[in-house]
């Protein structure tokens, strides 16, 4: 299902100064049933998610309060978390699209009646201003466009108010999913044109703080730093009215505070919890404790071919056997993922992705393949992590350390503060043995690749290079899934993927979200930031 | 001194500051740039090519030479301009503005706490050296000043919220179901009395208990030793048996005597442990959510955002410079033998 609406767009501020004194918020907040509380760790530092330097927690402000032309199923998992659907899209702004016959266009019906939060109707004018900004902008968004093959503004055109056609330079299954990533919102194309100067035509000065959208949510408060507050728009038509009229988001840095909020029964939604304290919570049985494995990402060892001994094969899958992999998935991940260890074969049966590894500890095997490679007395690598992500992966480098000591190999741990770890580890590539955890949007193992394996891509820190990978990657990225080469070629590739292993993944970490029992509705999306169109809460 | 050689000479004062702030300007815009770390990959986003890298090194102004940086950043120093928070996407005066008040609200208030507690303690310790009251005082000081600022911190909110369910939820300056005050001066409990609302005072006043006995707790250690150590002194010294031996009341002897005379180098620790602990309740503030300088500092100090890194060092530089004059300006309403010209 999908939900959002829309509200008057009112130049809702973003310091406190602007608003008008209330004393209180008028639903009187916590505990009530139309009034959700979340608790996180960081918050948004911008309500325009194309903006350059606007944080992940922002995504959530382009999620809720803002439309995409189309959104995605819902499918629920075994334990009976929601989580979206790929495979299937839904209408969200637009009301239903169609492909050309040659294929090389997609001609979308904007919705009747659809309006932003002003009452102005959205038209495909909007939606054609709304994605020459994304694709004009440079950085991020242009990116992500790009990998929908979404590159000029040539390609867009408003036909009439109501019909608005896409020109596609090649056929590519990721052109409609890209339209429903977070990027490709429709803004309020006159509020924001009447905001923009000459030396800012895309008015980003003014979105930045000032959304104009026409999404389910209307922004009522944003306190940088301290909280956000989303209204409900009732006049929303684009999906099913959100469950919950006002979304409070408090930002609390202390992960025991954001824990002892919601055990409190002060919050009604606590994120970013250590995989510790999921643990526990889901133990004690009093809350709902939301696991999604996080799609198209890994929790992974990267070995760097740059590193002399990693050059042979050999080694890396000598080190691939010394991963103590059910030792990392206890200790320091608390088994909140999916093993990626003991495939059965390294030829893959099926082109599921992620999928185990056909490796488990085996020291004698390690032994063995060392001694094979020229490398029987071991040899000194440093292991790099990044201190941000600490929590899991110092245990996990602690482990690893361990047990490569048992094969010869005198592992030296390399923290590496957050800021630098991009430079070190993704632009110059220099570090040889790292704790990885990249997430590709679209979930496709060639979309992975083209991220990972294919040569001199930022997230290749492995430097790995390997013809057949490239070919493979280039040849299946855009095409169809069931195109009659998708599958052997996908099978062909991760066959390599096992058997070169310049990545060795450990687990598929759970993306955990723990509520209230009375709240409903949560749904994982792989943007990870909440989608509160869907959450209900039951009235106590 | 008449009033207007005095404030002539705190004018001098402030004049001789600028070198010392124009020193800090420097180094500050040196260190940040020898931070390990490029501000432009992290900027550019978890999808970025080299291309889009280069875009944001450019729209930052990182591509220019250092020196050329440095112009650009001191002509908009001189214009009150102190530039645009990358990370946070607002004007760091506007975030400093935002920020510095909840901090300096906090640490005010726990500096109050820890006088109140520390001075009786010192005293009461001094006029009975080496008695029981001696070594409960050394006790309580020592315990707060052994227990790391974010034990006490999360133990208080275990205790006093978790388990007794006495103090407020800890989310920052306000709970959930109120808005703030209009700013006027931006401490809410101040605004809320502006605004004549007693209800969203002692709400503000109640969120703000926690953390401020917790920062406070960890100076009473200074404080009550230098209370002590002063008052020993001056209570051994000649002026003080002299006035005992004409038969004056214990207290006149002990508050109007002793006490005045031991507030000097009780003051100079008041400055400092006031400087510390402004720069330092970054704990505090990620225990309790509270949106202070701290935590904006450290954030972008792990980010790399030099604008706002050098926005906060300054603020914090000049701050300080105001303290020690503010301090020094004390000295001379206690003890008129101490001069501003020194």
């Amino acid at each position: 299902m999908r939900r959002r609406d829309f509200i008057k767009t009112m130049g809702v501020a973003a310091g406190a100064s602007a608003i008008p004194f209330l004393k209180f918020l008028p639903a009187e907040a916590a505990g009530r049933g139309d009034t959700l509380v979340v608790v996180t760790g960081n918050g948004p530092n911008s309500m325009d998610i194309q903006r350059k330097g606007t944080n992940r927690p922002s995504y959530q402000i382009a999620v809720n309060l803002y439309d995409r032309l189309v959104g995605y199923g819902t499918k629920t998992l075994e334990d009976g978390t929601m989580m979206y659907d790929y495979q299937t899209l839904e209408p969200e702004l637009a009301e239903s699209w169609e492909v050309a016959a040659d294929g090389m266009s997609i001609t979308f019906k904007i919705r009747k009646g659809a309006t932003f939060w002003d009452g102005m109707p959205i038209t495909a004018h909007d939606v054609k201003w709304s994605f020459d900004r994304a694709v004009s902008l440079g950085g991020f968004p242009t990116v992500q466009m790009k990998a929908g093959s979404l590159e000029k503004p040539e390609q867009f055109e408003a036909v009439d108010d109501s019909t608005f056609v896409i020109k596609l330079l090649r056929k590519s299954k990721l052109t409609l999913p890209d339209l429903g990533v977070p990027v490709p919102i429709i803004f309020n194309s006159k509020v924001a044109k009447a905001n923009a100067t000459a030396d800012d035509p895309w008015a980003t000065e003014y979105l930045h703080r000032t959304p104009a959208g026409g999404g389910a949510f209307m922004l009522e408060r944003w306190d940088p730093g301290q909280q956000t507050v989303y209204k409900r728009y009732d006049d929303w038509k684009n999906g099913d009215l959100p469950g919950v009229k006002r979304v409070i988001i408090r930002e609390v840095p202390s992960a025991s505070t954001r824990r002892a909020l919601l055990e409190r029964g002060d919050a009604d939604v606590s994120l970013d919890l250590p995989p510790k304290d999921f643990a526990e919570l889901k133990k004690s049985g009093k809350f709902t404790i939301n696991a999604a494995p996080i799609e198209n990402s890994l929790a992974a060892i990267g070995l760097n071919l740059t590193f002399e001994p990693f050059k042979k094969k050999e080694v890396r899958q000598a080190i691939a056997y010394s991963v103590p992999y059910d030792q990392i998935f206890k200790q320091a991940a608390f088994e909140r993922g999916i093993p990626m260890w003991g495939g059965k074969s390294f030829s893959p049966e099926t082109i599921e992705w992620p999928q185990p590894f056909p490796y488990d500890t085996d020291y004698d095997k390690a032994k063995a393949l060392l001694k094979e490679a020229g490398y029987a007395d071991g040899f000194e690598v440093p292991l790099s992590f990044n201190l941000g992500l600490a929590q899991w992966s110092e245990p996990m480098c602690l482990l690893l350390q361990e047990s490569l000591a048992k094969v010869g190999i005198k592992a030296t741990i390399d923290k590496i503060p957050g800021a630098n770890w991009r430079t070190a580890a993704l632009v110059e590539k220099k570090l040889p043995m790292h704790i990885k955890n990249f997430g590709g949007w679209l979930n496709y193992p060639d979309y992975y690749s083209f991220w990972v394996y294919q040569k001199g891509r930022l997230f290749n820190s492995m430097n790995y290079h390997n013809e057949e990978v490239e070919k493979i990657t280039d040849e299946t990225l855009h095409l169809e899934v069931d195109h009659p080469d998708y599958e052997p070629n996908i099978k062909k590739l991760l066959s390599i993927f096992f058997d070169e292993v310049p990545l060795i993944p450990v687990y598929q970490p759970y993306l955990d979200v723990a509520t209230q029992k009375s709240v409903t509705g949560y749904e994982y999306y792989f943007h990870r930031q909440l989608d509160c169109r869907s959450f209900k809460k039951a009235t106590a | 001194m008449n009033g207007s050689t005095k404030i002539r000479i705190i004018a001098g004062r402030l004049m001789q500051a600028l070198p010392s702030v124009f020193g800090i300007i420097v180094v500050t815009f040196l260190l940040t740039r020898a931070l390990p770390g490029d501000p432009a990959v992290y900027f550019a986003g978890p999808a970025a090519d080299e291309k889009s890298i280069q875009q944001v090194r450019e729209s930052l102004g990182l591509d220019k030479s250092l020196p050329e940086q440095f112009l650009i950043y001191l002509g908009d120093l001189v214009q009150g301009d102190l530039g645009v928070s990358v990370s946070t996407g607002f004007p760091v005066a506007e975030e400093l503005w935002r920020r510095l008040p909840a901090s300096l609200e906090l640490t005010l208030l726990a500096l109050i706490f820890s006088i109140s507690v520390a001075i009786p303690l010192g005293i009461a310790a001094a006029t009975r050296p080496n008695t029981w009251v001696d070594q409960v005082c050394r006790l309580i000081v020592t315990a707060g000043v052994s227990l790391p600022v974010f034990f006490t911190g999360l133990f208080m909110v275990y205790i006093f919220y978790y388990i007794l369910g006495v103090a407020p939820s800890p989310l920052g300056r306000l709970d959930i179901i109120y808005l703030s005050p209009p700013p006027v001066t931006n401490f809410y409990t101040i605004d809320a009395l502006i605004a004549g609302d007693f209800e969203l005072f002692f709400a503000a006043l109640a969120q703000l208990a926690l953390p401020a006995i917790t920062l406070g707790t960890f100076t009473l250690a200074p404080l009550a030793r230098m209370t002590r150590g002063a008052m020993l002194q001056v209570l051994s010294s000649d002026f003080i048996r002299t006035a005992r031996a004409s038969g004056l009341r214990r207290s006149t002897v002990l508050y109007t005597y002793a006490f005045r005379n031991a507030l000097l180098p009780i003051l100079t620790t008041l400055g400092m442990v006031f400087s510390f602990m402004l720069g330092s309740n970054v704990l505090v503030e990620k225990v309790f959510a509270w949106p202070g300088i701290g935590s904006f500092a450290i954030e972008a100090l792990i980010v790399s955002d030099y604008v706002a890194v050098q926005g906060f060092v300054l603020a914090m530089a000049i701050l300080y410079v105001l303290l020690n004059l503010t301090i020094d300006i004390l000295y001379t309403l206690i003890d008129p033998r101490v001069g501003l010209d020194s």
